[in-house]
């Protein structure tokens, strides 16, 4: 065995240039099938980390993954909410230990905002537990106080005092059309959690109510802005209503009544979801372009093992020769099917590696910057099951492939014994 | 050992849908003999060689290589009989291309365990005595690639190939037809020498009539092969 196999390595060194671009092509093809497999689990891992602790997420019926997505992830927007008496009524029931008031619909440059109360600070974990950090600062305080994110603060070049001003609705822009006169002031800046909360500026309910006065029609009233800051203070500012709600369980035993009791409430109805099922359940939509994603990169990896084929098939002929001399020293049939099946196997199992390698180095290096932009975290650290069973598969396929040029060469050998004909 | 190391009785040969390319009635070389069997190029020489040497198998009749009857072993016997004790130098391209010249010598112990065996404990040094006998000493001409080698030079590479481990018969085939005169010559001496030295037989196939005297008895294949030379006919 191993005599064939130096023999195959010294083959293939022998024709390096052709080689190493076979090698690269199985590389960039594993690379590529790893790199969305990673993503895919990054992701993944990434929506799971976001919320934790959290039983039942209530709000106004909808899909659950809609409800899902706009309350945890900012994404999209809710078309209904829940009224502030319905609101006290859930947080006044026996079986919830704590509620957690949201109301959406604002922005700040492209980054939403989000009114809550102080519990949101006690409450909310992700990441399998972790309560939120100041990096610095401190909650609101003041009606018109905000906590920002840390990716708030990074991109915007915003610290401590900071005055920052919302625009109605989730533009980019400010289109002038916004809460410019209420400007707000930074008390506090979260630590990152690679989370949305990064992404979100953190005000008190109050301070959304007070922004909004003068906006009872659903746009803004000209005279809105001469309503002077301290009549605004002395107003009732309590909602009228909000967007979700976050709650916990005094029992977690309890989630399947108690969101069967929230589901079926009499009066204003309403919708409960418990966030691991609602986060199953969009991973089921997801999947689907997942698995043609893998679909796509497993062919690519087949286009690779074929390059191995093509490289081999076409040495053959100018490898004939060799065949007859190593036949005639001693080799057999076997010996040469051996030969050409290990340098398929060799190349195979090399750009495995090099893919390999190649996925972790460039997640190493970019993680930093996707974790930041996309909020994908990818895993770090040594190669793990998938890579293993990577390597193992592509391994198997090029030495399974590798008998197809190397059955070739057998019956050829045997046919040109000694002599072969130049 | 005694007795004859290729005993050839009624063979016939002939290619798949090809004429009859042999017909030996009967032929032998006798262990420590060196015989010189000459023939024109399309006579079946390389056939012969190639029957010999067990990769080919005849259609009908006898060959006895070292008291074995190739034609009753199976393939696989065949190759093994040949890996431990038959050498084989070829016209030219004898060498592999990725192997150094101490690889390429070394080869045919990859393949027999019986040869690495007589080859000794250190293979390379036996590589390089028997380079050195035969006039390749240079410690930088062994680092060069095979392909840099003169034509002599690697022939010279090839009869150490064929003649380390000790195998019992050493068959050429127009090894010297790529060299001039005085490399010829020089070679055939050299391989002489080295044959004669470790008591193998050898049976050097050449067109060139002019080679035997340096061999014990010279026969024409046209006086052993009843099958008249046709051209065209398969080498």
């Amino acid at each position: 065995m191993s005599p064939l196999l130096s023999l195959a390595w010294a083959s293939l060194l022998n024709r390096k240039g052709s080689v190493i671009l076979t090698v690269v092509a199985v590389a960039l093809s594993v690379a590529l099938f790893l790199g969305v497999e990673k993503a895919r689990s990054g992701a993944r891992e990434g929506f799971g980390n976001t919320i934790s602790g959290t039983d039942l997420i209530i709000g106004a019926p909808t899909g659950s993954v809609n409800l899902l997505l706009y309350s945890v992830f900012r994404m999209g927007g809710a078309t209904a909410e829940v009224s502030w008496p319905t609101y006290q009524k859930i947080a006044a029931r026996g079986d919830i230990a704590w509620t957690v008031p949201i109301a959406l619909g604002d922005s700040h440059r492209g980054y939403r905002v989000m009114g809550t109360n102080l519990d949101y600070f006690k409450h909310y974990k992700f990441g399998g537990g972790q309560a939120l950090t100041f990096a610095e600062g401190k909650p609101f305080g003041d009606l018109f106080d905000a906590v920002i994110g840390s990716e708030v603060a990074r991109e915007l070049g915003y610290s401590l005092e900071t005055p920052l001003t919302l625009s109605h609705g989730l533009g980019a822009a400010d289109l002038g059309s916004g809460h410019e006169n209420r400007p707000f002031r930074i008390t506090g800046i979260l630590k990152p959690t690679g989370t949305p909360v990064d992404r979100t500026v953190h005000v008190s309910l109050q301070a959304i109510t007070a922004i909004h006065v003068g906006w009872e029609t659903g746009a803004k009233n000209p005279l809105a802005d001469t309503i002077p800051e301290d009549m605004i203070r002395s107003f009732d500012l309590t909602p009228k209503s909000v967007t979700a709600i976050f709650a916990g369980l005094e029992r977690k035993g309890t989630v399947l009544t108690t969101r069967r009791a929230i589901n079926t409430n009499r009066g204003e109805p309403l919708m409960a979801i418990i966030p691991g099922e609602a986060l199953a359940e969009l991973w089921n939509v997801t999947s689907v372009a997942e698995r043609a994603l893998l679909a796509v990169s497993a062919f690519v990896i087949a286009v690779g093992l074929v390059s191995i084929l093509t490289s081999i098939l076409t040495s053959l002929n100018e490898r004939r020769r060799e065949m007859s001399i190593l036949r005639a020293t001693g080799a057999r049939p076997h010996h040469i099917f051996l030969l050409l099946v290990f340098e398929a196997g060799l190349v195979g199992v090399l750009g495995a590696l090099l893919g390999i390698a190649l996925v972790h180095g460039l997640i190493a290096l970019l993680a930093p910057m996707l974790q930041a932009q996309y909020g994908v975290a990818f895993q770090m650290g040594a190669p793990g099951f998938v890579d293993l069973s990577v390597l193992g598969a592509v391994s198997a396929a090029s030495l399974l492939i590798g008998a197809i040029p190397a059955l070739t060469a057998m019956r050829r050998s045997l046919a040109d014994g000694l002599s072969v004909r130049l | 050992m005694s007795g004859p190391v290729i005993e050839i009785e009624g063979l016939t040969f002939s290619w798949k849908h090809g004429p009859q390319v042999l017909d030996i009635p009967a032929f032998g070389v006798e262990a420590g003999e060196r015989v010189f069997l000459r023939g024109p190029s399309g006579s079946g020489k390389s056939t012969l060689l190639g029957l010999i040497a067990g990769v080919l198998a005849p259609q009908a009749g006898r060959i006895r290589v070292l008291g074995e009857d190739m034609s009753a072993l199976s393939p696989s016997r065949r190759d093994r009989l040949r890996a431990d004790h038959v050498g084989v130098i070829f016209q030219m391209f004898n060498l592999v291309p990725y192997l150094s010249v101490t690889g390429n010598v070394l080869l045919p112990l990859r393949f027999s365990p019986a040869r690495r065996k007589a080859a000794g404990k250190d293979a390379a040094s036996e590589a390089r005595r028997l380079l050195a006998r035969l006039g390749l000493e240079d410690e930088q001409l062994l680092q060069r690639r095979v392909s840099d080698l003169s034509v002599g030079q690697q022939q010279r590479v090839a009869a150490a190939r064929a003649l380390i481990g000790a195998p019992k018969l050493i068959i050429a085939d127009e090894p010297t037809s790529a060299l001039d005169a005085d490399a010829r010559d020089r070679f055939i001496t050299l391989l002489s020498e080295e044959v004669t030295r470790t008591g193998a037989s050898l049976l050097f196939v050449s067109h060139d009539a002019g080679l035997a005297p340096f061999f014990t008895r010279a026969v024409d294949l046209a006086a052993i092969n009843q099958v008249k030379a046709r051209a065209g006919a398969a080498a």
